[in-house]
């Protein structure tokens, strides 16, 4: 099991946004995050990286819970949702630097030249337009060989080139074993790449399973219709 | 730590202000240098401006530099690094940056006239070492108060207005309530008082080791009594360096806390 996590709750004032999520992921599988806006997915992420610190509940992440420890985010690639870098840094020295940093073997040379990024290497990443800064961010986040990879949003602003590498990239990662979650707003996406469906609502897991039994389950034929449903079919699971 | 340190301390030694900051004072240095032509004075009126301006520089800095560099946090916080580790290692690298620009501001003009060779090196040190001090105690408090807001405009209000009553009113409330109980004895309050802000404690500090103390008059002595004996030196010292420490923890302690 690579993450688990019991009856976690989180306020933020007086909003509360995870109110008893009780979830098991486990290895090997790409699990996509779905819910509509303010649902708490990137607040339950933020949770398994520690950025955030729940109110209750336990969060295990490969048997070990991370309870004031740090060292097991050693164990994840996570790719932040907006790309904002410290501006006055050329982009080679922030791969430098990540990688100093984390202290550990890394393959960016590999993916540099996947995404085509060698012109922007010595340029400033304030000078870098959206698409662009996204690359960097997911060499970033693909450099560095560990068992977990957590993506938030990982197409915004993707040109349809990078988005097939992109989507490469995440196949290759699975190939070898590697556990994956992903939240995204492009439903086409997800239905690609996701083997299972976790979808968050008001705080809560309400649905958990494949895309057939999502389908099935709602009575629809089609994906994006079967997502934009599956609230009114009142199959609370 | 030192990794972040490190960085934080070449991001800021690169930057544009940095050296604003250090012309500054090699400037300031300069002119009083060559205008009064004599370093005791020259250390009285740097005093004046440094004590006040210090601080100042210290809390902008301190706030701007953790409001701009929150991104670049966030980023930090998904990696298999310490939380403390991260905040300490910006604290360090401004406060020693913004130190480095203070030494090396004043010092080089004042080695170049011919310190090493006079009797006022001891003063310029002890100069430099408050300035130290007033450095590392204010980007600390600008620290604590940034984590402590989300919104960029209350942050850097609060932090002026923190700055504004150390540095001004503060004074003011001392003279008002000096006057206010002139019948009663007040030689323990106004130590006391003096000493519990970094600012005034600097100043009292710098002031009796010039030997200028008796310009102060009656209070001049009695804060020679205390201030200048070793034993009050020492005790100023610590308590310099309680308030150097107390933002430091109360910088580690939000920093465990917070969500991000």
């Amino acid at each position: 099991m690579t993450i688990e996590i019991t009856d976690l709750y989180k306020k933020f004032g007086k909003n509360q946004v995870l109110k008893g999520v009780d979830l098991t992921i486990d290895e090997g599988h790409i699990y996509a995050i779905l819910g509509p806006n303010g649902s708490g997915k990137t607040t339950l992420i933020k949770s398994i990286l520690g950025m955030v610190i729940p109110d209750k509940g336990h969060i295990s992440i490969l048997d070990k819970p991370i309870k004031k420890d740090w060292r097991y985010r050693k164990q994840i690639n996570y790719l932040p949702q907006i790309a904002n870098f410290p501006p006055n840094i050329k982009v080679k020295e922030l791969i430098h630097m990540i990688k100093d940093l984390r202290n550990s073997p890394s393959a960016e040379k590999e993916l540099i030249e996947h995404f085509g990024l060698e012109p922007f290497l010595n340029k400033k990443l304030s000078t870098l337009s959206g698409g662009t800064k996204q690359k960097v961010n997911i060499v970033l986040t693909f450099m560095f060989n560990s068992p977990l990879i957590i993506l938030d949003e990982p197409t915004t602003g993707l040109d349809p080139r990078a988005l097939i590498h992109l989507k490469e990239l995440i196949q290759k990662e699975k190939a070898r074993g590697k556990t994956i979650l992903i939240t995204s707003h492009i439903m086409q996406f997800v239905q690609e790449m996701a083997d299972e469906i976790l979808y968050l609502l008001e705080g809560e897991i309400y649905f958990k399973g494949s895309i057939e039994k999502l389908l099935e389950q709602t009575g629809q034929n089609n994906f994006e219709h079967a997502i934009a449903a599956i609230t009114t079919t009142g199959n609370h699971v | 730590m030192f990794k972040i340190l490190k960085y934080s301390f070449y991001d800021l030694i690169r930057s544009r202000w940095s050296y604003v900051y250090f012309l500054f004072y090699l400037a300031l240095g300069f002119v009083l240098l060559f205008l009064n032509n004599d370093v005791s004075k020259a250390v009285i009126t740097l005093m004046n401006v440094i004590i006040v301006l210090i601080p100042l520089i210290g809390t902008i800095f301190g706030v701007m530099y953790y409001y701009n560099s929150r991104e670049f946090t966030e980023l930090l916080l998904a990696q298999p690094i310490n939380r403390r580790s991260i905040f300490m290692g910006q604290y360090f690298g401004v406060a020693g940056s913004l130190t480095l620009s203070l030494v090396l501001g004043l010092g080089i003009p004042f080695v170049l006239y011919g310190l090493l060779r006079s009797n006022a090196i001891f003063d310029f040190t002890l100069l430099l070492v408050t300035g130290a001090f007033l450095t590392f105690i204010f980007v600390g408090l600008s620290f604590v108060i940034a984590i402590s807001n989300e919104n960029k405009i209350k942050g850097f209000g609060y932090a002026v207005l923190l700055w504004l009553f150390l540095a001004v009113v503060y004074d003011g409330l001392f003279l008002m309530s000096l006057i206010i109980f002139e019948e009663y004895p007040l030689d323990t309050f106004s130590l006391v008082a003096t000493a519990l802000n970094p600012i005034d404690l600097s100043r009292i500090l710098i002031l009796l080791k010039l030997d200028i103390s008796a310009l102060l008059g009656y209070t001049g002595a009695i804060f020679k009594k205390f201030f200048g004996t070793d034993l009050g030196f020492l005790v100023s010292m610590a308590i310099l360096l309680l308030w150097t420490i107390l933002p430091i923890l109360g910088l580690g302690h939000k920093a465990k806390r917070k969500d991000f």
